[in-house]
């Protein structure tokens, strides 16, 4: 379980960082907090000749409100600071609410929010909590910035829309509106396990009816999956049980499940339909019951 | 080209320069270029736990951080956490309820625990068993013991948010 051998340098600038990537013709890996790369270069699952830490690059860094109504994170942003910080319980409270189902304390202090996108893990709960928000992916890269919806970022296991020289510089949030609720929910066999199934899950809260709800499922295929028919099928509320339940019948065409190594698609449209229930409740359920 | 790095970092408060491979990862250099053998190598790929330690003042897993990325950084081990008397209540309680064992995941558990039971004296509350359980979640005991880690934490717990002295059964 010892990595191969490779040279490592450090950078403290994007500029550094596109110059060292192009130099290493494609064979270097980017090091954030390197909670999951750590492990592949262990299992020689990656062997990159060179390893560029950008943990120091000052312009991947910081949490900030922008005048166009956006919360900006840093790529670089741990976990913890995520949870721990106001402006994103205040303004994208749903990261601080999925931060602690993110694998460990001990992991949660060193792990990015940069570094989970990039990575695009289909059952991590960052990927789906950005497309639940519709957030946009800040790329930068040398020939410059380009803004990248969430919803089309992830193209598949392990797989995302970045160029090959291009990294996460930021992710942009619309600032949550009054009324707006999300909630995450995930089912696991242990504490800090990655999910069997997970549902992140936004709604709008107007005249005390939720409405236009965007349901991402993550753990059930190739990274987050946008429930759309089941969504549809919610529509504006009240979200009576008869409403549900069409919904939850619903996912049946909106998942294709995957087996891995929890169990068959069977079992994830199972966990998927109990999700749905266990949001749906969280975010309110109709009518008569409002959440704080 | 070289696959060394020249780092200088802090360990359990020492001013430390050396020459790493860039490959090594934390625990082996803690262990095997300082040989500080309080810190365990189990899994090596951040499932167990019994590497945890703390940078710049935060548990991590030591098979998870390359030492060279630590340069300027500070680093403390069970070695330095023991010496500097800030656990000694919950290593008694750890003796005290058997909540060592094999001994293999203690520093580990230690380290995260303390984690957990920071602020306890400062805030006034203990976190609840529940609450235990979760934070030691990612850290392994092969012997099983867990109930009495979780025993001896919840003691100490206590007997920090009361102010007494603390761990004892």
């Amino acid at each position: 379980m010892k990595a191969g051998s490779f040279r490592y340098e450090r950078a403290y600038t994007l500029a550094e960082v596109f110059r060292l990537r192009r130099e290493a013709g494609g064979d270097a890996q980017l090091l954030a907090g390197g909670q999951s790369l750590l492990a592949a270069l262990a299992f020689r699952l990656s062997e990159p000749s060179l390893i560029i830490d950008i943990s120091r690059v000052r312009d991947l860094k910081g949490v900030s409100v922008l005048p166009s109504g956006h919360l900006r994170v840093g790529a670089l942003t741990t976990h913890r600071e995520l949870a721990a910080h106001p402006d994103v319980n205040r303004h994208a409270p749903l990261l601080a609410e999925a931060v602690p189902l993110i694998a460990h304390a001990a992991i949660r202090n060193r792990g990015t929010i940069g570094g989970s996108l990039a990575f695009a893990d289909a059952a991590a709960e960052l990927p789906a909590c950005c497309v639940a928000l519709e957030a946009r992916i800040i790329a930068t890269g040398p020939n410059g910035e380009r803004a990248i919806p969430a919803a089309t970022f992830f193209t598949g296991l392990f797989a995302t829309a970045l160029a090959e020289d291009e990294l996460i510089q930021a992710v942009e949030f619309p600032c949550a509106a009054p009324g707006d609720r999300a909630t995450i929910v995930e089912l696991t066999r242990r504490c800090g396990d990655y999910a069997m199934a997970g549902l992140a899950a936004w709604a709008q809260h107007v005249d005390a009816r939720l409405q236009t709800p965007r349901l991402v499922y993550f753990g059930v295929g190739a990274g987050p999956v946008v429930a759309g028919a089941a969504a549809r099928a919610l529509g504006p509320g009240p979200w009576t049980p008869h409403k549900v339940a069409e919904a939850q019948t619903l996912l049946d065409r909106d998942l294709d499940p995957p087996p891995d190594q929890h169990g068959g698609p069977e079992m994830k449209r199972h966990l998927a339909r109990v999700l749905l229930a266990r949001a749906v409740g969280k975010l309110g359920v109709e009518p008569g019951v409002r959440a704080a | 080209m070289s696959t060394e790095v020249a780092i200088s970092l802090t360990v359990n408060g020492e001013r430390i320069s050396r020459r790493v491979e860039a490959r090594r990862h934390l625990i082996d250099f803690l262990r095997l270029d300082l040989g500080l053998m309080g810190s365990r190598v189990g899994c090596e790929h951040g499932v167990c736990g019994a590497c945890t330690v703390r940078v710049n003042g935060l548990i991590a897993r030591g098979c998870l951080i390359l030492a060279a990325s630590l340069d300027g950084d500070s680093v403390e081990t069970i070695e330095g956490v023991s010496d500097t008397g800030e656990i000694r209540d919950l290593q008694d309680a750890f003796v005290a309820r058997n909540a060592c064992q094999c001994g293999y995941c203690t520093p580990g558990m230690l380290l995260t625990a303390a984690e957990l039971l920071r602020d306890v004296a400062h805030t006034g509350t203990t976190p609840t068993r529940a609450a235990i359980r979760e934070h030691l979640s990612g850290n392994y005991c092969r012997c099983t013991g867990y109930h009495a880690i979780v025993d001896a934490v919840e003691a100490v717990g206590k007997a920090r948010m009361s102010g007494s002295e603390g761990g004892k059964p």
